[in-house]
Formats: structure tokens, C-alpha cells, sequence
């Protein structure tokens, strides 16, 4: 049967191209691979290779030609010795497939193939968790930490901690302080300083069906891993078509210590939670850490778990049971209030506490809600909050452009706009690289002062 | 523009040469990594008398390259239909580098590559129909058409992609390898690197933890000679197999366009990373004859030097002639494979335009697993 030779694509832009040389004569036998005409596009020139094997018996395009469209039939192969019939066919485009019949239809229950926002279910109740502080100790957040790492360690054998000081040195923040003694060199594992490597051998390794948990001495120096983090870690699944499940947590501190400066002083909420296919969490109390990180290690996905060190020796109460487990995606309302809605994460949430007191003497009852998790946010606990309140004051440590409060803001915009008697109100970090003198750093970084102020401008109250 | 003549001495396509076994263990223990020419055996009449090569093994070989072969020249000629879109590298040229490598390891192995990885995935046993269906975006491809050409993957296969950044696949395969050591499966990582990514920095921290921690991996450097346009002596100082010397990493120069040699090698360093002694490189002399992708004229180096391997160093003409001079099957045993090959292409193509795109919903899909 006659093969129709086509007039190929060379580019994904290419539409049409001049048939600018033929290297094969009529009637010259080709195999497969054999170039047989060279293509002019408007970028290069390129041949043309046959990819069925027989005799070259009609040229329907001569050389020269310009503007010859894609898939218009350029030549005609027969086979060896094959008798042909047939006339010759006419040089008209062919369609290729339906393939550029693109459907547009939007499933059912998304928010819309642009800026799809999750739609708020019913907030959640959190009773299940207040229910194991029945039984409690006082814990620092880098007790309650070892101790998730510890528990789950002992439950799953193939979860294992990896970073750099994480085994001899007990960590550099003394966060995985015991571990090696329990575990051993197999699951605890000391790395070079080889952020990009150790990241990119943690994903490979939970695409190999263990359960890494990576920590960054700070996710500041997380940069050098990104891409493994969000090429490799986060997309894959997708690109998997669903086959490549990685069930990994990258953690450590993130955000302003004291007085380390701008390299070491970036928050990376807004970066992470930037992303779909990650998970991203930000814990401040003890038990939130403890139980956040639990649910981190069980989760089947990547997890983005942001530590902060001035924290890690804040100590509260955290459940003995060591079935306790906080569920990602959960904000707390540690504060009940009808004025306005104060919401923060990780050591901000300790300012809004601070601010909501203050608050309180002045006569502003305000809610404060720890968000938690950054990604997926608690939109249904937010909107039911602002229902109440109509105001909101979002507060993070990290820069304001395209921050975790703009999310919030534009949130708000799309679900509570009518409950709204104030504009959202963003505290931030200032939009500069942090500085090192004590002054200027305090000055850089949100205070309760100014979230009292915020507090107290969305009221309108002076 | 690389002219043949200062390009000859980079190739390896004349006299099959292999390393000979004795020595290489020597090697071994002496802590040498580079094989000198006196520690090769050339073999000049391009015979191997390996009692492994019987006419099974040799028609096999036959078999799987042709299949890329063909399959590659299918995807080119859809991507020039339009039907497949966006990037498509294809191996033509390269077959015996991984037809040779998947014979050597067993079913316990996983694999990963970086983005020119057809040929990968249909010696890894992956059905052609759902490679093809995946280029051309269809709900069949082994991704659901969410990933395409540069990513694809097998579980049931242990393919692990696939991957569209260049060098991001070393720390990864040496990942998979971490966990083959961790589970105690027996199981090595055969990573497969080009040229191009040997000058990413992960590839040397990979380097360093693979053999600090001794990881059952196979490096393999697929030199084509080109990293995208740029040659590889414009790219790269140094010999390229002697990239992991540094770290204690025994490296090896082989004649990637032997399948037999290539088979030969891995085959013979994957016994010693079986037996605990860390990672290997193998540099893989080859040559692709495409474009580094479709949009491609490969004006970076002339027709001459490209038909010259073509010519002379061809895995598939090679091995062919070999088939046939020593008499393990004649012409048309072989025309029936040529047939057979052509069958299942011609099927994969047909399939990739029967099956539909992704439905809709698949948007949203595959996102996160459920916790």
C-alpha cells in the first residue's frame, strides 16, 4: 500500500515550511532513517527522514516551494516491486487527529481553571484534640519535636532522620537530641553539608518506599535544595499520572532568629505554600509541634514542616498518649473573640496573644486563630471567624508582597467580602533584607505594638 | 563547528575494545580508576567469543534496539504530524547503551534517567503503546498524559523517570539506591546521566555520599558527545569516566555503540557493587544521530561526522553483521523481526491517536494522595 510522506512539524510553532531541497529522486529506494528532503522554517533547516522503508515513487511537492502547510502529503513511498494504481493524491493539508480539539469544560465542584481557590467547608470542630490534654506534661517544642520523631520512628521501621549534625552532635539545635543512641547509624544519618544532594537522595529514597525525614539546619539554606523540593518532591506524583507517591517531610527552623541577618533570617511560608503538591505547616505550641509532626511523617505526600528557633525552649502542655495527633489543614481558635480576627503562625502567634491582651484592656475583644498549617489553609474556620468579627489583621514574620496575608486578604475577598466592615489589615516583616543591628532587626520585625495598632485601626478606634 | 578529524580520537566506534577480567579486578584493588590502553584487549575481527552471546541473547538484542529504533523514528514522524507536542528528545543512535545495561541487571534493579528516556523505558519492559500514548498526551500514556515525553514512570516496572532537569535524577537514583541498601533488597540503582550533566554540582555531592556511604549505584554516562549544542570538550575538562576519582568512585570508558561490550561491562561492575563496594561509573561512548530535541538542525556539527557513525558504528548495522557473518541467523529471520518490530510500532502509533485525551476531572487528580 502507498505511504503518504507528510510535511512534518519541526518545532511546536511550526505551521508551514519551504521544501527547499529533495535528496532523493523518484523512483530511488529509501530505508528508514534515510533523509530525503531538507525543510526551511523560518528558525533553521532541517531534513526531512523517512521512517517506512521502500521505493520513493512520486515527489508531490517540488523543491523550492514555499509555504508548504503541515501534514500536506509531500511524497509518496511504495513498497518494493508494489504496483501502483492508484492517481496521484492532491497536496491538501491532512488532519492529523482531534488532538488539537482542546476541552475546555471545568469539572464539577472545582472553583475554575484560574486562580481556583479551595471553597471553605464547615469548620472543623477540635474537641478530638482537646480531649488528650486530660493527661499531660510540660514540654519544650524541641522535646515535643524528638519525641515525634522518636514515636514514630518505633512505630514505622522504614522512617528514618537525616541532615547534617543530626546523629553525633545530637543537632544542631539539639532537636534530635537521643535519637542515634535509639536508632542507630542506619535511621539517624549525619550528612555533608550537601543541602541540594541530601535533599534530591531523601526524595529518591521515599520513591523507594521509605519515609525520610530531612532536616534543614535552617530552611534558609533550603535554597540550594529547592528545586529538588519542588521539581522533584512536589510534582512528580502529577507527573506520574498518580504511580509516584513521596512521603517525605523536609523540617527545620525558618525565619528571623536573633541578630543572624539576612541570609539567615528569610521566612519561606509564601515561597512553599506557593505550591501545589506540597503540604506546609508552621506549628508554634509544643503539642502542635509534637502532633503536627506526627501527622507529617503518617502523611503520604511531602511536607514542609517549619520549625522556628526561638521557639524550640517555649515549653507548654503536650498529651501523654502517644496516640495524639493533630490533622494537617486544622487552624486552633486560642482565643475566643467578637471584634476582630487576629491570625498568625508559628512565633507570631505568641505576639498576637500578646496584642489580643492588650487588646482587651483597651476593650477590643479579639479572636486569635493560629493558622497552623499554611497549606491547605483552614479558609472554613477563617471565614467563619470574620463572619463574626467583619474584621481581619493577618500577621507574619515574612515579606508583604505575594505573603501568606495576601492570600488572606484576597481569601476574604472571595468569601467573606460581605462580612467585611474594615479592609483586611497585613503585618509583616518589612520589605527589606534583614539587618543585624539590634534596633533595626526589631524595627524589621513585627512587634505587638503594631498589631495592636492594626488591631485598633480596623476598628476604628484610635 | 567540530570538524571530523579533531572529533576521531573522542570516539571509540573502531576494533571492539573491552576490558579484560582479570585486570579489572587487579585494578580494582590496586585503587586505579582509569584503564590504560595496555589493560584493554582489542579484538580485531569484532568477534567475541563470551559464551553469554549465544544466537537467543544476540537475536534479543537485535530485537530490543530495533524496537527503539523504530518506535523513535514513529515518534518522530507523530511530532511532526503535530500529535505529539512541546519537547521530544529521541535516542536514535544510542540503543545499545541501554538494551546493554537492562541485560545486565536483574529484576530486583531499579532504574531512573533524565528526559531523553524512550529507550529507557521500553528496555525497562514498558509497554510501547502507553510510552507513545503518553507522547502524544492521551488518558493510555503511563502518566495519563499529565507527564509526556520527559516524564514517565513505572513502578511495576522499577522505572523511575523521567526527569526534565538536567542532573536532578543523580541525587535521586542515588536515593533509590539508599533504599535498596536500607531495605537489604539486593537491589542496585542504574542511573543514567548524559554528558550535559556532568557538570551539575548535585551530580558531585551524589558522588560523595554514594561512595561514603557505599550505595549499591551504576552510574551511567551516556557521552553523545553533545550537550545540547555545545560539544563535549567545549563543556567539559577532563575525562569524563574519571569524574568520581576524586571521591574513590573506579570509573571505565566502554564502547557504548557494542551492545555486547556495554552488556559486558555493566554486567561485570554490577557484580562488584553487588558485593558492597559502592558505586561505579561507566562512561558509555555514544552518539545521537537526531537533534538533541525535535526543533533541532544540529548545526553544531556537519552531516559528515554524523553519517560517518552511521556508517561505521552503527549498534544495530553492527550487530546485524555480525549476526549474519557468523551464521547465528540469516536474512530472513532477521526481515521477520524487522516485520514483527514494525507491528508493534505501528500499533503503539495507531493506539496513541485511538486513545482519548485525559478527561477533564484528571485535572485535579493526582495532586496529593489521600492521607
Amino acid at each position: 500500500m502507498p505511504i503518504d510522506i507528510l510535511m512534518p512539524a519541526l518545532s511546536p510553532t511550526m505551521t508551514e515550511g519551504k521544501l527547499a531541497k529533495w535528496l532523493k529522486a523518484q523512483g530511488d529506494k529509501v530505508s528508514a532513517g534515510d533523509a530525503i528532503a531538507e525543510i526551511e522554517t523560518d528558525k533553521a533547516t532541517m531534513e526531512v527522514e523517512a521512517v517506512d522503508e521502500g521505493v520513493l515513487h512520486q515527489i508531490l511537492v517540488a523543491e523550492g516551494t514555499e509555504g508548504v502547510a503541515v501534514n500536506t502529503p509531500i511524497a509518496r513511498l511504495v513498497g518494493e516491486g508494489e504496483d501502483v494504481t492508484a492517481g496521484a493524491t492532491s497536496p491538501t493539508p491532512m488532519t492529523a487527529s482531534a488532538a488539537g480539539e482542546a476541552t475546555t469544560a471545568v469539572p464539577p465542584g472545582s472553583a475554575g481553571g484560574v486562580g481556583a481557590t479551595p471553597i471553605p467547608a464547615a469548620p472543623v470542630a477540635t474537641d478530638d484534640e482537646a480531649r488528650f490534654f486530660v493527661s499531660s506534661k510540660q514540654q519544650s517544642v524541641r522535646e515535643a519535636l524528638r519525641d515525634a520523631m522518636a514515636e514514630e520512628m518505633r512505630r514505622d521501621p522504614t522512617v528514618f532522620v537525616m541532615g547534617e549534625e543530626v546523629a553525633e552532635y545530637q543537632g544542631a539545635y539539639k532537636v534530635t537530641q537521643g535519637l542515634l543512641a535509639e536508632f542507630g547509624s542506619n535511621r539517624v544519618i549525619d550528612t555533608p553539608i550537601t543541602e541540594h544532594g541530601f535533599a534530591g537522595l531523601g526524595v529518591g529514597a521515599a520513591f523507594g518506599k521509605l519515609r525520610p525525614v530531612v532536616e534543614f539546619m535552617t530552611f534558609n539554606f533550603a535554597m540550594q535544595a529547592i528545586d529538588q523540593i519542588i521539581n522533584s518532591a512536589s510534582k512528580t506524583l502529577y507527573m506520574s499520572g498518580g504511580q509516584m507517591g513521596c512521603p517525605i517531610v523536609f523540617r527545620g527552623p525558618n525565619g528571623a532568629a536573633a541578630r543572624v541577618a539576612a541570609q539567615h533570617s528569610q521566612c519561606y511560608a509564601s515561597w512553599y505554600a506557593h505550591c501545589p503538591g506540597l503540604t506546609v505547616v508552621a506549628p508554634f505550641a509544643a503539642a502542635d509541634a509534637k502532633g503536627l509532626l506526627k501527622s507529617a511523617i503518617r502523611d503520604p505526600n511531602p511536607v514542609i514542616f517549619l520549625e522556628n528557633e526561638i521557639a524550640y525552649g517555649q515549653s507548654g502542655p503536650v498529651p501523654e498518649d502517644e496516640e495524639f495527633i493533630v490533622p494537617i489543614g486544622r487552624a486552633k481558635i486560642l482565643r475566643t473573640g467578637r471584634d476582630v480576627t487576629i491570625t498568625a503562625f508559628s512565633l507570631m502567634v505568641g505576639h498576637a496573644l500578646k496584642a489580643a491582651e492588650h487588646l482587651a484592656s483597651e476593650g477590643i475583644d479579639a479572636e486569635v486563630i493560629d493558622l497552623r498549617t499554611l497549606r491547605p489553609l483552614d479558609v472554613a474556620t477563617l471565614v467563619a471567624s470574620v463572619a463574626k468579627t467583619n474584621r481581619l489583621v493577618s500577621v507574619e514574620e515574612g515579606w508583604p508582597f505575594a505573603g501568606i496575608g495576601s492570600e488572606l486578604s484576597a481569601l476574604m475577598m472571595e468569601h467573606a467580602f460581605d462580612h467585611l466592615d474594615a479592609p483586611v489589615v497585613r503585618v509583616t516583616g518589612a520589605d527589606v533584607p534583614l539587618p543585624y543591628a539590634a534596633n533595626l532587626e526589631k524595627l524589621a520585625l513585627p512587634q505587638p505594638e503594631v498589631i495592636v495598632k492594626a488591631a485598633k485601626d480596623v476598628c476604628y478606634r484610635t | 563547528m567540530v570538524h571530523l578529524q579533531d572529533f576521531t580520537p573522542f570516539l571509540h566506534f573502531g576494533p571492539v575494545r573491552f576490558l579484560q577480567r582479570t585486570e579489572q579486578a587487579t585494578n580494582l584493588s590496586g585503587g586505579t580508576n582509569v584503564a590504560t590502553s595496555a589493560q584493554r584487549v582489542s579484538n580485531e575481527d569484532g568477534k567475541i567469543s563470551d559464551p553469554a552471546e549465544t544466537t537467543e541473547v544476540l537475536l534479543q538484542y537485535y530485537r530490543d534496539m530495533l524496537l527503539i529504533r523504530r518506535f523513535e523514528e514513529k515518534a518522530g514522524q507523530l511530532y511532526g504530524m503535530g500529535l505529539i507536542g512541546g519537547f521530544c528528545h529521541l535516542y536514535i543512535g544510542q540503543e545499545a547503551v541501554v538494551v546493554g545495561v537492562q541485560a545486565a541487571l536483574s529484576d530486583r534493579d531499579s532504574v531512573i534517567t533524565a528526559y531523553r528516556d524512550h529507550g529507557h523505558m521500553l528496555a525497562c519492559g514498558m509497554d510501547s503503546k502507553g510510552v507513545m500514548a503518553e507522547l502524544t498526551g492521551r488518558r493510555g500514556g503511563y502518566s495519563k498524559g499529565k507527564g509526556g515525553s520527559m516524564h514517565m514512570f513505572s513502578r511495576e516496572k522499577r522505572f523511575f523517570g523521567g526527569h526534565g532537569i538536567v542532573g536532578a535524577q543523580v541525587p535521586l537514583g542515588t536515593g533509590l539506591a539508599f533504599a535498596h541498601k536500607y531495605h537489604g533488597d539486593g537491589g542496585v540503582c542504574a542511573c543514567y546521566m548524559g554528558d550535559g550533566a556532568v557538570n551539575q554540582g548535585q551530580v558531585y555531592e551524589s558522588f560523595n555520599m554514594a561512595a561514603l556511604w557505599k550505595l549499591p549505584v551504576l552510574y551511567i554516562i551516556e557521552n553523545n558527545k553533545y550537550g545540547m549544542g555545545t560539544s563535549q570538550e567545549r563543556a567539559s575538562a577532563g575525562e569524563l569516566h574519571q569524574r568520581g576519582s576524586a571521591y574513590g568512585i573506579p570509573g571505565r570508558q566502554v564502547n557504548g555503540m557494542d551492545v555486547t561490550a556495554v552488556r559486558a561491562a555493566a554486567e561485570e561492575w554490577l557484580a562488584f557493587i553487588r558485593n558492597g563496594n559502592g558505586p561505579i561509573i561507566l562512561e558509555m561512548m555514544t552518539y545521537r544521530y537526531r537533534g538533541h530535541s525535535m526543533s533541532d538542525p544540529a548545526k553544531y556539527r556537519s552531516k559528515e561526522e554524523v553519517s560517518k557513525v552511521r556508517t561505521e558504528s552503527d549498534p544495530i548495522a553492527t550487530l546485524r553483521s555480525r549476526i549474519l557473518d557468523n551464521g547465528h541467523a540469516d536474512e530472513d529471520t532477521l526481515k521477520v523481526i524487522d516485520r514483527e518490530i514494525k507491528i508493534i510500532v505501528n500499533d503503539a502509533a495507531e493506539f496513541s491517536q485511538q486513545s482519548e485525551e485525559p478527561d477533564p476531572v484528571e485535572l485535579y487528580t493526582d495532586v496529593l494522595l489521600p492521607a
